[in-house]
């Protein structure tokens, strides 16, 4: 945010949520090309620390979606006895029931991997939807939506998914659209912003003054413009999704045993930290390179969408 | 009335407004939604129809949802949040009492700590701009940033308390007969991961906006007139660098106390933060009510000090009214 005319300065707008992420750029002045997206994309390219992150995640990409196909066991064979120290046989160890962690981490990735980015879809979907309602229908709909996303930000992601699972129980679909619920505000603030500026531009003012229909206008004027905010939120949401979806396996309010997953293998094998820490450290070093991969990346995004471009970063 | 005092009073409301939805939220989720509190705790006995009905009745659940809703809301204007379902129905607020004080303690060290380290990352690493110690400092932030709390805690406890060093204790099993300033060091691990948490968001929101003050035109003016720098930093800079920031601060803050509910259940800490685990997992509808409910209260509150605070501190707000 630019800081001078957003949320810090004036009261009555609310305050932003928790980010990960550096803040983002202003909105575009004028139309750009459709494909700006990906002018930001290259720009993003040229800052060490994307391609950093882009080689981390492709890498942690290829260990979540392939690894299972040269795992030396089944995700529940039991090939030892309980926490058992690495060895022949298993390079990892055990875990907690006797199962190979080297398998079980090389197939527990890719839960966490989809169920996040389809939390970030969702939220983009939802997010941007309201936002560009609520930017361009303005008065009493802009008002009712922003009050409504102002509840939803009173509760903290986690909290809020663990509200809803209390009573209706551990379900997948239900955490992936909490996880996604919980993104809409910020995305739909971003989104709004980002119309409202577009709104008062000539070439939208053009395009209402031939008789464009609203819907074609939000989706064919309005959308490609905030193409680049729009990739930068969904690298910041993907990291956000992956520590919410991680971190209610880990409570065990996510993926439920027996399948293999990162987040509740920590769960599951910590009470043997000191005895196989090795059960713990795999996946916890592995959600954590995840999550700096991504975040790597959407800075990258953010720096170039910024024109800041300083290439003296060390990484 | 004054303009400034209406500003207030309309943020008042809105925060009102907020909460009063947020109570609707909270009990949609809990009471409105199909699949009721004596289906879940009966689990497969929920068959078992007179059984389910009787404690439907018993838990209020049979009468129409506006009236439930303004019973609990009620209840929960003076204090009262119910009964717990398990543990053989204590009050909830009996329940959560010590463990809402430990959790404050643990926000209010956490915070304590973070806010003066984040302060002087932030305003070091802009005066400093684009220097090697900026860089790290920002690479630092972006990786932390990144990294789920758990995932802090549990490489802290790997280091400190059970693989490399054994000198604290990996789980705070907190003596509720004995006064929290006694076991401070059940404290340590918690706080540090809470702290390493929250230093990257207030640290990276003070860089900018003290970048933002050092370009200005009034700091290059009191630069212009010879005074010495560090004055500038200390009188005309940092003081205007942290009024945003007051409102990040206020987030964190907030934010802790969502954040601890990871670190309490990693460290088996006596707080809200484990006990809402238990409760979710346990399906206790009152307690997870009263939690969720607190949780949400500390972030809308804070929000409003903060707002106020912006109000009252930042000139341009004040000025600009008259």
């Amino acid at each position: 945010m630019s800081g001078k005319d957003d949320a810090s300065l004036s009261p009555l707008q609310p305050v932003e949520t928790l980010e990960p992420m550096e803040p983002l750029g202003d909105v575009p002045l004028e139309a750009k090309s459709r494909r700006e997206w990906v002018q930001t994309a290259i720009g993003a390219w040229s800052l060490r620390r994307t391609k950093v992150g882009v080689a981390a995640f492709a890498a942690l990409f290829a260990i979540a979606v392939f690894g299972r196909f040269v795992a030396p066991y089944e995700p529940d064979e039991f090939v030892g006895p309980p926490f058992s120290v690495p060895a022949a046989g298993y390079w990892f160890g055990t875990d907690f029931l006797g199962r190979d962690v080297l398998t079980r981490v090389l197939h527990g990735g890719l839960s966490v991997l989809s169920l996040g980015i389809a939390a970030t879809l969702i939220g983009i979907v939802l997010g941007v939807s309201l936002g560009l309602v609520s930017g361009y229908a303005r008065r009493w709909l802009d008002e009712t939506i922003m009050r409504m996303l102002d509840v939803v930000l009173a509760f903290p992601s986690i909290v809020l998914a663990m509200l809803f699972v209390s009573i209706l129980g551990p379900r997948l679909w239900l955490i992936v659209l909490m996880v996604g619920i919980s993104h809409m505000p910020r995305i739909a603030r971003v989104t709004r912003a980002a119309t409202v500026e577009l709104a008062g531009r000539d070439f939208v003012r053009a395009a209402v003054a031939v008789g464009v229909p609203k819907r074609k206008i939000l989706l064919f004027e309005v959308l490609p413009n905030i193409s680049s905010p729009l990739l930068v939120e969904f690298g910041l949401r993907l990291t956000y999704s992956i520590i919410m979806i991680a971190g209610l396996s880990f409570l065990g309010f996510g993926i439920q045993p027996p399948a293999a997953d990162w987040g509740l293998m920590i769960n599951e094998n910590r009470i043997g930290i000191t005895v196989q820490p090795w059960a713990v450290v795999a996946p916890v070093v592995l959600i954590g390179a995840l999550t700096v991969s991504t975040n790597l990346m959407a800075d990258g995004l953010a720096r170039a969408m910024m024109g800041i471009d300083r290439d003296t970063a060390v990484t | 009335m004054p303009p400034l005092l209406k500003l207030i009073l309309i943020r008042l409301g809105l925060g009102l407004l907020t909460l009063f939805l947020v109570t609707i939220v909270v009990f949609i989720a809990t009471q409105g939604l199909p699949g009721d509190a004596a289906r879940a705790i009966l689990g497969k006995e929920a068959t078992n129809v007179a059984r389910y009905e009787a404690l439907r009745e018993e838990l209020g659940l049979d009468r129409p949802m506006l009236t439930q809703y303004t019973s609990w809301l009620a209840g929960v204007a003076t204090g009262d949040f119910g009964t717990s379902l398990v543990g053989g129905g204590q009050k909830v607020t009996t329940l959560l009492g010590s463990r809402v004080a430990n959790s404050a303690m643990l926000v209010f060290l956490a915070a304590l700590v973070s806010i003066p380290i984040s302060i002087v990352l932030g305003a070091t690493s802009a005066i400093w701009r684009d220097s090697r110690f900026d860089n790290v400092v920002n690479l630092g932030n972006l990786s932390l940033a990144a990294l789920p709390e758990f995932v802090i805690g549990i490489v802290l406890v790997l280091i400190f308390a059970t693989a490399v060093f054994k000198w604290l204790p990996s789980v705070s099993n907190i003596n509720a007969l004995v006064p929290l300033t006694q076991q401070m060091w059940l404290f340590v691990l918690p706080v540090a991961t809470l702290v390493l948490a929250v230093i990257p968001y207030v640290s990276r929101m003070l860089r900018a906006s003290t970048v933002e003050v050092l370009e200005s035109e009034y700091v290059m003016m009191a630069r212009l007139k010879g005074i010495s720098e560090s004055r500038v930093l200390w009188h005309h800079a940092l003081p205007n660098a942290i009024v945003p920031t007051i409102q990040v601060i206020a987030i964190n803050i907030a934010w802790l106390a969502g954040g601890i509910v990871t670190v309490e259940y990693l460290f088996g800490f006596p707080g809200i933060g484990s006990a809402l685990v238990d409760a979710v997992a346990n399906r206790d509808m009152p307690v997870v009510q009263a939690l969720v409910l607190l949780v949400a209260a500390v972030y809308v509150v804070l929000n409003l000090i903060a707002d106020i605070l912006t109000i009252l501190i930042s000139p341009r707000l004040r000025t600009g009214l008259r």
